[in-house]
């Protein structure tokens, strides 16, 4: 046995003490002193970003500093937005503050938006400001990739066929043309190629909008264009929901890759189709966020940045960790997921910073949840574990999806979301 | 280095969920406790999105905390093994080895009861992206 820490009881209570006496006074920030252990700068206050700091306070007991860049004033949940489109939620019910995760923990906040990484410098440059950093972490999300679609880049493209992709406006707005479409009018969408954020969503998408359609515009029709040559994620569910659920009302068109849209007359030209909608959708193909390219944490011929799964720092540029959806892992970007590799990110950078070694082999859980209407939903779940050998992340044995959906997994659903916002934001 | 002993041994009794009590302060504390330390904690953390930080939920699912760690540990043996039927928990339980379930169960059962909470909901800003 390797002994590294031995203490006998009177060291352990001086050391005990000593350490409460650091927590009292690291819980303020308007000290200018550093922490022992010095300052972890987070980009982006999303699932990914906001779990770390949390957790980056938590399990350094106080003695490494977290600071949030986060340019929005509002944590607006992805997860369960396409229940809005459906019409069982509002977007107020998905829209929260960071006020408790800032005051229970003692994580320091900036409402700002980086302009620039200076990795040399070890410095982040804002429009209001700059700060330093021991390390940094990227959380941003994704960023949506036009060049094959230029004439949607605009707001007002936007605003006539929206995106809804990250939860917001957008999401009210493809909501309210979808209330104000008349009976026997098209919805059409598209599934952009794969990777791209949360890999059931676009398909749990047309199960709620068939869902509305269902009960107050029977006679309208989905059609869903689909980059892949097959459904991303639980395609058995999902077929068998469309078929039994929602027979007759979505067209689901495979390997149907847009080339052109118009907007004026909302149609889309795919390889093999022409399609002209009442509503229209479209999801932009996805790359690692601004900050991420900023960096230079991304490769020019590849647009997801590639980390060490023990520690997620950038393979590229050294003392910046990437998290979440950026993260080229080979997994589902999903919201679970964006938690999970925070936590392990936080967990080997609190070991780090305080002179250990990081987990050798970390292992971690994701559930995703689908609604398939308003009350049943369904699941993927899967233990990921790290192995030594490939240096990845794989699927350990027995995940899977659920047999079908029901309203009981509905309900867990439902509790999945309320524990990861408490767990995110509190 | 100071700093180093104090913070490993707060670390240890307050996230790791080892039984530190007693005479345990004059325990040795080893590479190898250390190194399960932060394997399980961030196994554990990776529950909460649906029993909540620490296993304290805010839903319909079970909270973890303060669970007895022998019943912990039946229940993830029984998943594990078909034996107690589940919508989920059985594709967690069987991704997870027998020792990493035990290192679960005296982490979980250490953990205090407290009353959970979502966060409250906001009325979303116009100045919202």
């Amino acid at each position: 046995m390797n002994k590294i820490v031995t203490l006998n009881r009177r060291a352990f209570i001086k050391t005990a003490g000593a350490a409460g006496a650091l927590l009292l006074s690291h819980n303020s920030f308007s000290r200018a002193s550093k922490p022992p252990l010095g300052r972890v700068v987070i980009v982006g206050g999303g699932y990914a970003g906001t779990t770390a700091a949390k957790y980056i306070r938590m399990w350094s007991l106080g003695n490494i500093e977290a600071v949030v860049i986060e340019k929005s004033a509002q944590f607006v949940s992805c997860p369960l937005s396409n229940l809005v489109l459906g019409g069982s939620k509002s977007i107020n019910d998905l829209t929260f503050g960071y006020d408790l995760v800032k005051k229970n923990h003692g994580v320091k906040w900036l409402n700002d938006e980086v302009t620039t990484i200076d990795s040399a410098a070890k410095k982040v440059i804002m429009q209001r400001g700059e700060i330093s950093y021991d390390r940094l972490i990227i959380a941003p999300g994704v960023d949506f990739i036009y060049d094959a679609l230029p004439n949607l880049q605009s707001a007002e493209a936007q605003q006539q066929i929206p995106h809804a992709w990250k939860a917001g406006w957008q999401t009210v707005n493809l909501r309210k043309q979808l209330e104000a479409m008349p009976d026997g009018g098209i919805f059409v969408m598209n599934v952009p190629k794969a990777p791209y954020r949360c890999p059931p969503g676009p398909y749990e998408r047309a199960c709620q909008v068939a869902s509305y359609f269902k009960t107050h515009k029977p006679t309208a029709k989905i059609i869903v264009l689909d980059a892949n040559p097959e459904i991303v994620s639980k395609k058995g569910l999902f077929t068998k929901v469309w078929a039994e659920m929602y027979a007759g009302m979505i067209d689901y068109r495979p390997n149907n890759a847009m080339v052109e849209v118009d907007v004026s007359s909302k149609t889309v030209t795919t390889d093999f189709d022409k399609v002209k909608a009442d509503v229209l959708n479209i999801i932009p193909p996805q790359r690692a966020g601004k900050p991420a390219q900023m960096a230079g944490l991304t490769e020019t011929d590849y647009p997801w940045c590639e980390v060490s799964f023990l520690t997620y720092e950038s393979k590229l540029v050294p003392n910046i960790h990437v998290i979440g959806d950026s993260v080229s892992a080979g997994l589902p970007k999903s919201a679970h997921m964006a938690t999970s590799q925070a936590r392990v990110c936080a967990n080997a950078i609190v070991a780090l910073m305080s002179g250990n070694a990081p987990d050798p082999t970390p292992v971690f859980a994701n559930t995703c949840y689908s609604y398939v209407n308003d009350k049943q939903a369904m699941h993927v779940a899967n233990v990921y574990r790290y192995d030594a050998g490939k240096k990845i992340m794989v699927s350990a044995d027995g995940g899977g999806v659920s047999t079908s959906p029901s309203e009981q997994e509905g309900q867990y659903a439902s509790a999945w979301a309320a524990n990861i916002w408490s767990d995110v934001l509190t | 280095m100071k700093l180093k002993a104090w913070f490993l041994v707060n670390l240890l009794i307050t996230s790791a969920g080892l039984p530190l009590t007693g005479n345990a302060a004059d325990a040795v504390v080893s590479a190898d406790t250390l190194s399960n330390t932060f394997h399980i904690r961030t196994l554990a953390a990776s529950c909460a999105a649906c029993h909540g930080t620490q296993g304290n939920s805010t839903g319909i699912t079970p909270t973890l905390a303060g669970v007895d760690a022998r019943y912990f540990t039946a229940q993830m043996l029984a998943f594990k093994d078909g034996s107690r039927p589940a919508t989920v928990m059985h594709h967690h339980a069987k991704g997870i080895n027998v020792a990493e379930i035990n290192f679960l169960a005296n982490y979980f059962s250490q953990q205090k009861r407290i009353s959970s909470q979502p966060p409250k909901t906001q009325t979303l800003k116009a100045n919202h992206e």
